[in-house]
């Protein structure tokens, strides 16, 4: 048993803090964020030519072939710099679509301009109506000589402000919520018939509501098997939601930093609030959310490692845990920051913000208890 | 033991029902989100119209004389349409402590002109330094002839954008126990030296400044109270700042909503209000809010047989801020992805949803409810000490 990081993990992880420390202070974030794209293409590049966006692609592929701990590594650095770069939609999440449907052909046309840092992407998923049954898909790719015509609408598409790519989840048989009758494309962003209305969230992701108005497609767009895309895009979510979770434990652990440093600054009544047993309490109890959300991504990445099968039911309470432990970590952050905690100027609402929007990404802990109680207690 | 409301009461629920429904009318919800600040003014003059803009003023100066029962009614039906409260910086605060320590002068200058909504006011209590510890103020303010001279500076001032006066709480006096040498004074906005800095909330909106004062030069007779006797003036005050705070009435209404939209909201097929895993989630809120409304209505009913609301009400300002965060929050669960959204004015046809951005709005403001007007901690100290007798 050892739940250590491997030297070249650790490598990977001291070079995102550096980069965080070094060149993403708060005032820098703030110009990225407020900038008309809402990300800085120049450390996009950065992230390429340090290897970042390799990681989890194979080696056959132009990747680092790194392991879903190299990706929880990498998610983890990430949420603690609350970096804004479109990585988890891009790498992740469009990244992982490809990589796993795509052919040969299609992968080395994507693949090697994603890790390059040349194309952006991002998989768009949600529909008005789906909220998180990915199977509730109402947009349509209908065979057309030999390629598709795609109608329909994504909406709250991350990333979908700056994609040139698109993975888009589409039916090609089947009814509103039919599991079989799902495919992938791969759409391009200015194809023609392709529209959005691009949005800010809270967490400062540009996102988008896109419309594909009868846009067409040749038969190299199909990504994967016809009718068969559910079983790829729930391997993909299944990771995906252990890269949220990695960067929900970067971002708790740094709240609970940040506000065990102010209690010990802030002085109240002649005394620095912190030495107060009730508020101690709290920061004790807000210390053992964080270390059990840890414990739980372990087992998630062990189990993982191992056969993907085996995580499911852990991955579900792990999203339950994220949820319930980051609201009690996020909520005793603001509270004990007081007044200045409702404030936009300092960093704690925005690192509240973003484990907000993980919490409803995929799912979020009323949804995953759900799941978790299906797969744990159905077969028993 | 009963609740039944008495033939008189019934008939005043009547009044009240039908004067809502009338004067909070289309064009008038249209103001109140339009207009800003002017519309509320809009509003709460239509409330002076009507004789019922003060509902917790004697008679004497233009309150209703309601009965606790009556404002209980008022309070409900108000809350139940979403009409939001008036502003309580003049009309609740600052005219409880002017009509309870005020001159003469004061009260025939400023009384009237609260009533009529003519002058906006703000509060000037919390410092950069003082929280909590609110005894713990610096603004200085100086003696100088017929005046003070004031200086320092008041943050997390609600709307001081929109006031044209200003009640502080200063230190005159350095010498004694911290609680000793404060002293409540009325400030003129448009004083010269002022300087109103915005502060943008975790909510993305302006409501929040902060206020310096630069040699503020304010006639000594704006003093509410004794000299050095402020700390008095302003617990007087904080106690009446706790009351109203339960807002069960609004935390009803909010559910009300919770139950809409979980019902409207689907997730493969299935409504989420048939959801067993968020049917609880809503028992676990509805069942606090059940009783919080007859502990309210209990604090309610012994100041109806003369009481005065004491240390006790902390309970409802704790209870009614957790269950109000609790329902803010479930609605931004039911908008699911889309209660990220920042922008406050898409339209939702566009957008593919009708409150996301509104539900963040209100969650993310409401985080400050636990930390306003005496935070919850500081409510718990004066329950374990007054309440319980713990030291």
């Amino acid at each position: 048993m050892n739940f250590d990081y491997t030297e070249e993990q650790q490598m990977v992880r001291d070079s995102i803090a550096r980069f965080v420390q070094d060149d993403y202070d708060w005032d820098t974030r703030r110009a990225i964020v407020d900038s008309d794209e809402g990300m800085s293409r120049q450390n996009w590049q950065t992230f390429a030519e340090l290897g970042w966006l390799s990681i989890p692609f194979s080696e056959a592929d132009g990747g680092f072939g790194g392991s879903i701990v190299d990706m929880s590594v990498v998610m983890e650095e990430m949420g603690k710099g609350l970096v804004v770069e479109p990585f988890f939609p891009t790498v992740v999440l469009f990244g992982g679509v490809v990589a796993r449907a795509g052919d040969e052909a299609q992968r080395a046309e994507i693949l090697e301009s994603v890790i390059g840092g040349e194309t952006l992407g991002a998989f768009a998923y949600v529909e008005r109506q789906s909220r998180f049954a990915i199977n509730d898909c109402k947009m349509t790719a209908t065979a057309n000589g030999d390629g598709y015509t795609l109608n329909g609408e994504k909406v709250v598409v991350f990333n979908g402000e700056n994609a040139d790519k698109l993975a888009v989840l589409a039916r090609t048989s089947g009814g509103q919520f039919d599991e079989d009758g799902l495919s992938l494309f791969l759409v391009d962003a200015n194809a023609e018939g392709v529209s959005k209305v691009c949005y800010p969230m809270m967490d400062a992701q540009r996102v988008a509501n896109i419309t594909f108005d009868n846009v067409q497609l040749g038969a190299g767009a199909l990504l994967g098997p016809e009718g068969g895309a559910l079983p790829v895009v729930n391997d993909v979510v299944s990771e995906a939601l252990i890269a949220l979770a990695s960067e929900a434990v970067g971002i708790m652990g740094t709240l609970n930093a940040k506000t065990l440093e102010y209690t010990k600054t802030r002085e109240q009544f002649g005394v620095a609030i912190g030495s107060f047993q009730a508020l101690q309490h709290r920061m004790v109890d807000t210390m053992m959310a964080y270390e059990q959300a840890k414990s739980l991504l372990f087992k998630a990445l062990c189990e993982y490692k191992i056969d993907r099968a085996s995580a499911e039911a852990t991955i579900h309470a792990l999203k339950v845990l994220i949820d319930r432990n980051g609201k009690l970590i996020y909520g005793e952050a603001i509270q004990m920051h007081g007044g200045m905690g409702i404030t936009d100027e300092l960093d704690i609402g925005h690192y509240a913000k973003r484990l907000m929007m993980i919490n409803a990404t995929l799912g979020d802990g009323t949804f995953h208890r759900s799941k978790f109680i299906e797969s744990t207690y159905a077969a028993a | 033991m009963d609740i039944a409301l008495s033939a008189e009461d019934l008939a005043f629920r009547d009044e009240v029902r039908n004067f809502l429904d009338t004067e909070f009318d289309a064009e008038m919800q249209a103001h109140l989100k339009s207009r800003g600040s002017k519309g509320m003014v809009e509003w709460q003059q239509k409330l002076y119209a009507k004789g019922w803009v003060a509902p917790n003023w004697p008679v004497e100066h233009g309150g209703t004389g309601w009965t606790a029962t009556q404002k209980y009614i008022w309070e409900s039906e108000r809350s139940l349409r979403g009409i939001p409260d008036v502003v309580p910086f003049g009309l609740v605060m600052v005219a409880n402590v002017i009509m309870a320590f005020g001159t003469d002068e004061q009260k025939e200058y400023f009384l009237p002109r609260i009533l009529k909504s003519e002058d906006w006011w703000c509060q000037g209590y919390s410092e950069p330094g003082s929280g909590s510890d609110l005894a713990s103020l610096k603004t200085k303010a100086e003696r100088d002839g017929d005046d003070y001279i004031i200086n320092g500076a008041k943050i997390w001032t609600t709307y001081a954008q929109h006031a044209d006066w200003i009640f502080c709480l200063v230190r005159t006096d350095n010498s004694g126990k911290k609680q000793e040498g404060i002293t409540f004074i009325l400030v003129d906005m448009k004083s010269e030296g002022i300087k109103v800095n915005p502060i943008i909330g975790i909510d993305n909106e302006h409501n929040l400044n902060e206020v310096e004062f630069n040699s503020v030069r304010v006639p000594a007779k704006n003093v509410v109270g004794e000299v050095g006797k402020g700390w008095t003036v302003a617990k007087a005050l904080l106690a009446h700042e706790r009351t109203g705070i339960a807002g069960v009435a609004d935390i009803k209404r909010n559910m009300r909503l919770l139950k809409e939209a979980a019902a409207s909201e689907v997730n493969g097929g299935q409504r989420l209000m048939d959801d067993p895993g968020f049917q609880q989630r809503m028992a676990d809120i509805e069942v606090e809010l059940m009783a919080l409304e007859f502990t309210e209505l209990r604090t309610l009913a012994a100041m109806a047989a003369g009481g005065f609301p004491g240390p006790e009400s902390s309970l409802l300002k704790i209870k009614g801020t957790e269950l109000q965060q609790a329902t803010q929050e479930l609605r931004m669960e039911i908008a699911a992805y889309y209660q990220g959204v920042l922008p406050t004015d898409m339209d939702p046809e566009v957008l593919g949803h009708e409150f996301g951005s509104e539900a963040r709005r209100a969650f993310m403001y409401g985080r400050a409810a636990t930390i306003y007007g005496g935070s919850n901690e500081v409510q718990k100290n004066i329950i374990s000490k007054y309440v319980l007798g713990l030291e």
